[in-house]
């Protein structure tokens, strides 16, 4: 009898039923929601309404509500607009490299090859370390006259004299965002090659028996087949990329004079050195509104319809 | 037909190669520098590799700072954290595999809107609250955290999982008078081993490699993360490259480890939670 009514609940949701296994699934989501509405809602909703009001560190006595003063601020701060355009820059000339170099490995790993593991081994391991341990090595290499990567290009006759890598303003965004492609190519590599080991062997055997060539494969079987993966997989990475201080902030701390800032990094300003949580907090408002029109915008560009399956 | 088949064969060889190349040379970089007595550290032309090998900066790192005590601190905090996320998300993933109820859209979407929050708006806020909770300069406030912020993504990892997984397979189980709870741990979660697998190497190296909360939130050396301690040593105004490159391969033994060991069940792990149209 028990299974019975289990089995149709399942499926086919009738709600009135709900209350059967209403406590197992409410126990069940209990302990994420209470975490997340205490340490991630509620701190969130009080730094939105800190966006609005006069709050720093320096003042703490003479905390009042300004209207949108913060957002007025920043928006007239060259910084902000600095940040703002790196940001995009940021993300994008990240993310698409990322995406492109990350499929071909996955592409050319689908099929096992003796010393396949030892090999993805190797080249996961960018993943394994953090955004700050990676800029730090990366300002090792990049380090002024002497490093090693000027030097390598020297001896490859790529170019004649020292490129000031962390000096000079383009080159210095330059390498933030080939220090963030180096680490990023690794998390497409896995999440696409997941991907592709699941498509069934049959597809591509009936494709190979019509005839198809290795790029009508590739863009009638494979793409369609993991197209979900490849929204989900980039969507998240926007985010997330966005959301990355750590590597910037190691390797060039936003520098030379404030020009590798993002967003984000500029947020980090804003509390490390001003103390100001007023205006950082409305700069945060301005990250989650992008990221959310971004979103809705990506998700319906896409016609895709599992927004939260991320 | 030969003919092409190495040509495709060596373009793939050299990619990968390059590809290997490219992605190791940080390493094997940072590793040569930590094994470089201070007064080669800048020569010029550049040595490839140590004339003298040295291991005094390991030495050096090990004797001015308590790189034990952050390795143990990092080690508890990630692995605790890492395991608590696991099992909260092991359970939301579950029921969000596995039940339509109400709110069930509204929850994965307040997960997925977690991911967009910057971690700085909420740090006052959070700071008070910590220290109201009296945890700050304390690593529980560190675990606390940390399994929060893998909980949502964790979760949805999870539930990808159990979707791959035929809920056939536990009615089999409670058809043999298993309750759902029991089914759920002796029949299902045996089945996704590279799943979970793949769930706690992601939190526990997310919490291992965290940066900000710890710097805030941990000024005393007892409950320093290694992340805390190697910050301290930039912020000074001149970089040891010595001891930071040694301390740099110190603390990227065990994620390394874990991943040459873990890579074949992440990929296994993804695979089975991977999303499908």
């Amino acid at each position: 009898m028990k299974i019975q009514t289990e089995t149709v609940t399942e499926r086919g949701l009738p709600l009135f039923r709900m209350s059967k296994h209403g406590l197992f699934i409410f126990l069940c989501l209990l302990p994420a929601i209470i975490l997340v509405s205490i340490f991630t809602y509620y701190p969130l909703l009080k730094g939105v309404i800190m966006a609005f009001q006069n709050y720093s560190a320096y003042d703490l006595m003479n905390i009042r509500f300004i209207g949108l003063e913060n957002f007025k601020t920043i928006m007239a701060d060259i910084g902000f607009k600095e940040s703002l355009v790196n940001s995009f820059y940021w993300v994008f000339f990240s993310l698409i490299p990322q995406f492109f170099i990350g499929f071909i490995v996955a592409l050319m790993l689908r099929r096992k090859f003796k010393g396949r593991g030892v090999y993805q081994a190797f080249i996961f391991f960018p993943w394994a370390m953090s955004g700050f341990l990676i800029g730090l090595i990366w300002r090792w290499m990049l380090n002024g006259q002497g490093g090693v990567i000027n030097d390598l290009l020297m001896k490859l006759g790529i170019i004649d004299t020292a490129i000031p890598f962390l000096a000079d303003p383009t080159w210095a965004m330059v390498s933030v965002i080939v220090a963030n492609v180096w680490y990023g190519i690794t998390f497409f590599a896995i999440m696409i090659l997941a991907a592709l080991q699941s498509i069934p062997e049959e597809l591509f055997e009936a494709a190979k028996i019509d005839g198809a060539g290795y790029f009508q494969q590739l863009f009638n079987i494979t793409v369609p087949y993991i197209l979900p993966t490849l929204i989900v997989t980039t969507l998240l990475r926007v985010i997330w990329i966005l959301n990355f201080p750590d590597l910037i902030y190691s390797l060039t701390n936003g520098g030379p004079a404030g020009s590798t800032h993002i967003l984000s990094t500029y947020m980090l300003e804003k509390i490390m050195f001003g103390q100001n949580y007023g205006q950082a907090a409305a700069v945060g408002v301005i990250i989650i509104f992008i990221l959310i029109f971004f979103s809705i915008f990506y998700l319906l560009a896409t016609k895709f319809n599992k927004a939260g399956d991320f | 037909m030969m003919r092409q088949i190495t040509w495709k064969l060596s373009i793939k060889v050299v990619f990968l190669s390059l590809f290997l190349v490219f992605t190791v040379f940080p390493l094997y970089w940072i590793f040569v520098t930590s094994l470089k007595p201070s007064n080669e550290m800048f020569t010029i032309p550049i040595q490839y590799w140590p004339e003298n090998v040295t291991f005094e900066n390991y030495i050096n790192i090990i004797k001015i700072s308590n790189f034990d005590v952050y390795i143990m601190n990092s080690l508890i905090l990630s692995l605790i954290a890492g395991v608590i996320s696991l099992i909260i998300a092991t359970l939301g993933g579950y029921v969000l595999a596995r039940f339509e109820f109400k709110g069930k859209t509204q929850v994965i979407f307040a997960f997925f809107i977690t991911q967009m929050i910057p971690l700085f708006i909420g740090l006052a806020p959070l700071y008070l609250l910590m220290s109201k909770l009296e945890l700050i300069n304390r690593l529980p406030s560190l675990m606390l955290m940390y399994t929060v912020m893998m909980v949502p993504f964790c979760t949805v990892m999870m539930k990808g999982f159990f979707e791959r997984i035929p809920s056939s397979l536990e009615e089999a189980a409670m058809m043999d008078g298993c309750s759902r709870i029991t089914a759920l741990f002796k029949v299902i979660i045996p089945v996704m081993l590279p799943g979970l697998a793949a769930t706690f190497i992601f939190a526990f190296v997310q919490c291992w490699n965290e940066l900000f909360l710890a710097v805030m939130f941990i000024d005393k050396e007892e409950a320093k993360t290694i992340p805390v301690a190697m910050n301290s040593f930039i912020t000074k105004f001149d970089i040891d490259w010595g001891s930071m490159s040694a301390a740099t391969v110190l603390s990227v033994i065990p994620t390394l480890l874990l991943f040459a060991f873990a890579q074949k069940y992440i990929v296994e792990g993804m695979t089975q939670g991977s999303i499908k149209g």
